[in-house]
């Protein structure tokens, strides 16, 4: 997936100028920044649930800067979201299950009983095993702890075999256990897929992620390992905040 | 969300609980089929179509959340559509229903491909001024008889067979036409279809962002509520052997938000006893100088302030009702 030269105005304001940015398979690309920065409308527009002011993306050759959301979706382009999005009043099986539904050909059965579902247990229970939500299988989702829910919403993601992952702060709020659980299922979904993640735990961005882009302001401000990202003079006056001196 | 399946005691419990629950069910349907003994039949044929016709709405605005306030359309739509039918092309009474759902699933197929779009007040403003134009189209029609309505409708012979001129033998068609419309919608509600409206209704975003386009659902939810609520409204036009503007304004639609309302939104059941109140209001303080619309805002007032799960919602969420396995989850 490739975007050239994104843009996004919301009336005067430019929340992102003239991004450029490349997510390859098997990479984990972090996308950091002050807050403000414009991650999370980067997000939005790589997915379409924003429609660019200006620029293109591509994905597997195709132009889907126009493409609703849904549709991009099914290509295999899917996210998360920064706010944890599960349906709550649906157990952890049902989670899984309503993601397995479309690619499965099960969505639009109205004649059939729910029990035609079941087919898609032995799918549904590895994900939630892959994310360590076993035993909270048949558990509604509003009550599990908040870590939890960031698992299994990667868990519902995972089950439209995405070529293309996108997280928005999957650590947030996480306890220390829970990072080091979440950043080892990153780890071992990029082995065939491409992540990008929007990240603020520096510490989860020089562990796990290969590429890192830096955004401030709505501009790329620098780009690479994390290595050379974190020395860049300009990147550290933005984290400190000194950028005005 | 109301279910009866659904439970959440386990063992020995849950299967008293699944008993007694079959065991309303039992009696409800003993009771039905004994009523016309002891209840005036067209009273109750009456009260099982606006029962129907309730269930039907619920389908929508409980199990999609999409209040619309244009339902009448589909219900008194479809009374002229079968009156018209049975009695100008003289087709037999279940065919004639048949005309009116057909009618009803391609008017929700319009006005639903319009109003999906939006959502809360605007949808219900779009379903509104749809079905007033509709309204207005029923008054101007030549086929609707303007305002004399399609009157001396035929009941005919279901399937050529069993005549439906008496009382008795009507009420038992209406009764099965209730308890199929019934049944497609509990089936409707848990199926996989239905699972994705759950799911669509939990959180929209995220259904979006698992690649579903939630509108082919919404629209989907609202032909088939429209459908149903046209089975209901064609066999009203064979009870009553007319069709009028009455079912078509929007006072109709009004009134079938109040019956589901009082019964209880998201409950499979509730909307029966919401409708069966309201007739039964209505029924009894015909005859009487009280103004019934009087009585029933007092009623829905009351509702709203002290019971706003409804009848059966706040049966289910009380305590004999959680622990006879019933789940009230809005």
């Amino acid at each position: 997936m490739s975007a050239r030269g994104l843009s996004m105005s919301f009336g005067a304001f430019s929340a992102v100028r003239n991004v450029d940015l490349d997510v390859h398979h098997a990479r984990v690309h972090a996308l950091i920044g002050p807050n403000g920065a414009g991650k999370t409308t980067v997000f939005n527009l790589l997915t379409k649930f924003l429609t660019p002011t200006g620029g293109t993306i591509t994905f597997m050759g195709t132009d889907i800067t126009r493409l609703p959301p849904d549709r991009v979706a099914r290509m295999g382009l899917v996210r998360s979201f920064q706010i944890s999005a599960v349906f709550p009043h649906l157990t952890v099986l049902d989670n899984v299950r309503v993601a397995l539904q479309r690619p499965n050909g099960l969505a639009t059965q109205f004649w059939r009983p729910l029990s035609a579902l079941d087919s898609l247990n032995e799918r549904a229970d590895r994900l939630i095993a892959a994310v360590g939500l076993s035993e909270a299988r048949n558990a509604m989702a509003a009550d599990l702890s908040y870590g939890r829910k960031r698992v299994l919403e990667i868990a519902t993601t995972l089950a439209l075999d995405p070529k293309v992952l996108l997280l928005d702060e999957p650590m947030a709020g996480m306890g220390g256990e829970d990072v080091a659980v979440v950043a080892g299922i990153i780890r071992n979904v990029a082995r065939d897929r491409a992540v990008l993640m929007v990240e603020h735990n520096l510490k989860v961005v020089a562990d796990i992620c290969d590429h890192v882009t830096v955004l401030q302001r709505g501009e790329i401000l620098a780009e690479g390992d994390y290595r050379t990202v974190s020395e860049d003079p300009r990147v550290r006056a933005a984290y400190m905040g000194t950028e005005e001196a | 969300m109301a279910d009866m399946v659904e439970t959440t005691a386990s063992g020995e419990r849950s299967a008293t609980a699944q008993s007694i629950r079959i065991g309303f069910l039992l009696a409800g349907l003993a009771a039905l089929a004994v009523a016309p003994l002891f209840l005036y039949p067209v009273f109750l044929m009456k009260l099982l179509c606006f029962a129907l016709f309730a269930c039907a709405f619920n389908l929508l605005i409980g199990y999609t959340g999409l209040l619309s306030f244009g339902h009448a359309a589909f219900f008194g739509g479809a009374a002229y559509f079968t009156a018209h039918a049975v009695k100008e092309w003289h087709l037999t009474p279940e065919l004639g229903i048949l005309v009116g759902v057909l009618g009803a699933a391609l008017l929700g197929l319009v006005i639903g491909f319009f109003a999906i779009r939006r959502q809360g007040i605007y949808f219900a403003m779009i379903t509104l001024a749809l079905a007033q134009m509709f309204y207005f189209f029923c008054l101007q029609a030549e086929f609707t008889k303007g305002e004399d309505g399609i009157q001396g409708v035929p009941r005919g012979h279901f399937l050529g067979l069993l005549d439906l001129s008496t009382s008795t033998n009507m009420y038992y068609f209406t009764l099965a036409v209730f308890l199929v419309g019934l049944l497609v919608i509990w089936r409707f509600v848990n199926s996989p279809f239905g699972m994705i409206l759950k799911s669509i209704r939990e959180n929209e975003q995220r259904a979006v962002s698992l690649g579903y386009s939630v509108q082919y659902y919404k629209l989907g939810a609202f032909v088939m509520s429209a459908a149903l609520a046209g089975l209901a409204g064609g066999t009203k036009a064979l009870v009553f052997q007319f069709a009028t503007l009455t079912d078509v304004t929007w006072q109709m639609s009004g009134e079938v938000i109040l019956m589901t309302l009082l019964g209880g939104i998201g409950t499979l059941i509730g909307p029966v006893f919401g409708a069966g109140l309201v007739v039964t209001l209505q029924h009894y303080l015909a005859t009487s100088d009280f103004p019934v619309t009087i009585v029933t805002g007092v009623v829905f007032m009351a509702c709203v302030l002290l019971f706003r799960r409804g009848l059966v919602g706040e049966f289910y969420a009380s305590r004999l009702g959680r622990r006879l396995g019933f789940a009230y989850r809005r």
